[in-house]
């Protein structure tokens, strides 16, 4: 007889809850940007009313988190584990708030012109931020610390392509009188990108402590 | 000192169960050895096909309240009852209630392990036979055993003694043997407190396998293997009086996240005194 199997199922089910929620919040970043090159207002609104079920999903994980803490007693990797999930499910909730906020400039920069050299940056930011919430979600349902790690740098290259938008963004002709208006619309959606990929590294860190005990950022800092 | 016991016994019920998915219901039961109320105006609802803890402090009744359940305090000279325990919509106290049909439908495990002095197989097929079982004796056997998580240790030797096995085994034998006829309610009074952890961890995955088949109610000093294995827990306390009283009954997983009685609070966080 194999004990603490219905734990294990639950422990089980509680990893796929938050595989899921990363998997929403992904698709509604990349159809955030979808929607904004395309000028499409009526599924811009439609994402940020769903914005209230990621939110519903978020608290359900950390609902279920908890009460396997309070009634399973959990130790050593399983309370790293469940420890991380609650931060985990928090970082990838705010990953859902970015793509509710690029929905909402598409909502506000009605008829703006888009110009393909920054959607063009716009579209490689979304990618590499998708690749590395893709890799991050693999590494945390395998416990993979290494495929963790080597997510981490990766964010210096969306950095990157941050300060590409923002020289790109300077270039914008200014004499128009809503030209400033328009370049905060395209930093915010650059800034909402880029701030995906810092949630990814965040999320790489709790992935790291929960299969080694290690925690990289403070370690770095000490 | 009336407002004080009113306020002490004050029960905070949340989610109870729906009247018709109980196994068995107490209401309003107090319980008496002669003269000393032992147990106080208890009304308790236990859900089917669930496993419901009790726990609380040594002295609180807990075990009193389980044992009434299935009719055993009769077999305490001076112990007495009254309010009504339903079972199937009917009070088990009732004059023209045979206790004997009742403790064979809601039967009991006791905390120490107490095979017969036979065989692991006459462990198992004595109460049936007693029962008047026509089946195979045989596959009634090998079900229980299975059922009971026992089978693949004792197949080949169902003709050792039941006193051979282990604690652990032990206990899963006379759970074997509570199965064999045929319960619909399980009564388990600190099943593992003499069992190692391992043991113990055996007889909480065997309650989830068993709860499918039958409703199973266990009292446990232990209240993180309350946490850990039950789906509803009552909480009982021991007023100034020395009698024990309901203070919480809930589904477990809000009881031990969020309970509603800071009592109930102060005592699963270890807060005694």
């Amino acid at each position: 007889m194999i004990t603490r199997e219905h734990y294990d199922h639950d422990l089980r089910r509680l990893v796929s809850d938050v595989l899921s929620l990363g998997e929403v919040v992904g698709s509604a970043v990349q159809e955030s940007v979808r929607q904004f090159r395309r000028e499409d207002r009526a599924g811009a609104a439609r994402l940020v009313a769903g914005d209230a079920r990621i939110n519903a999903h978020r608290l359900r994980v950390e609902s279920e988190a908890v009460t396997l803490i309070a009634t399973q007693q959990p130790v050593a990797r399983d309370m790293r584990l469940l420890a991380a999930i609650l931060d985990i499910a928090g970082e990838l909730e705010r990953v859902g708030d970015y793509a509710k906020g690029i929905a909402k400039i598409t909502l506000a920069a009605d008829g703006m012109a888009r110009p393909p050299e920054i959607l063009a940056l716009m579209d490689a930011m979304c990618a590499r931020s998708i690749e590395m919430l893709d890799d991050v979600l693999d590494a945390f349902a395998d416990g993979d610390a290494r495929l963790a790690r080597s997510i981490i740098p990766r964010d210096d290259a969306v950095d990157a392509l941050y300060k590409q938008v923002f020289a790109a963004v300077l270039k914008l002709p200014s004499g128009d009188p809503q030209a400033i208006e328009h370049a905060n619309y395209v930093l915010c959606v650059a800034h909402n990108l880029e701030r995906t990929a810092d949630r990814c590294t965040n999320v790489a860190e709790r992935v790291i402590f929960a299969a080694t005990g290690e925690r990289p950022a403070f370690e770095a800092v000490s | 000192m009336a407002v004080s016991i009113a306020a002490q016994m004050v029960t905070r019920r949340v989610d109870a169960p729906a009247a018709e998915d109980l196994a068995l219901e107490m209401r309003g039961v107090n319980i008496y050895y002669g003269d000393f109320r032992a147990v106080a105006d208890v009304t308790l609802p236990i859900a089917r096909h669930e496993i419901t803890a009790l726990i609380g402090p040594s002295g609180c009744g807990k075990s009193t309240v389980l044992r009434a359940f299935n009719r055993m305090n009769d077999l305490i000279p001076t112990a007495r009852l009254d309010g009504q325990v339903l079972y199937h919509g009917h009070n088990i106290y009732a004059p023209d209630v045979d206790a004997v049909e009742v403790r064979r439908r809601i039967g009991m495990v006791f905390q120490k392990p107490n095979p017969f002095p036979k065989s692991i197989r006459d462990n198992v097929a004595w109460g049936a036979r007693i029962n008047g079982y026509k089946g195979s004796l045989d596959e009634l056997v090998e079900a229980s055993l299975r059922q009971a998580a026992l089978w693949d240790e004792v197949k080949d030797k169902l003709g050792d003694s039941g006193l051979s096995l282990s604690g652990g085994q032990q206990q899963r034998l006379c759970i074997a043997r509570t199965i064999a006829v045929r319960p619909e309610i399980i009564l388990m009074d600190e099943p593992c407190s003499a069992l190692d952890p391992i043991a113990t961890l055996k007889i909480e995955e065997l309650m989830q396998q068993l709860k499918s088949l039958y409703t199973i109610v266990i009292v446990t000093h232990n209240m993180q293997q309350a946490a850990r294995a039950s789906d509803f827990t009552a909480f009982f306390n021991m007023g100034e009086a020395r009698y024990g009283y309901l203070v919480e009954y809930g589904p477990t997983n809000d009881l031990f996240t969020n309970p509603k009685d800071p009592r109930t609070e102060d005592y699963i966080t270890g807060r005694f005194g």
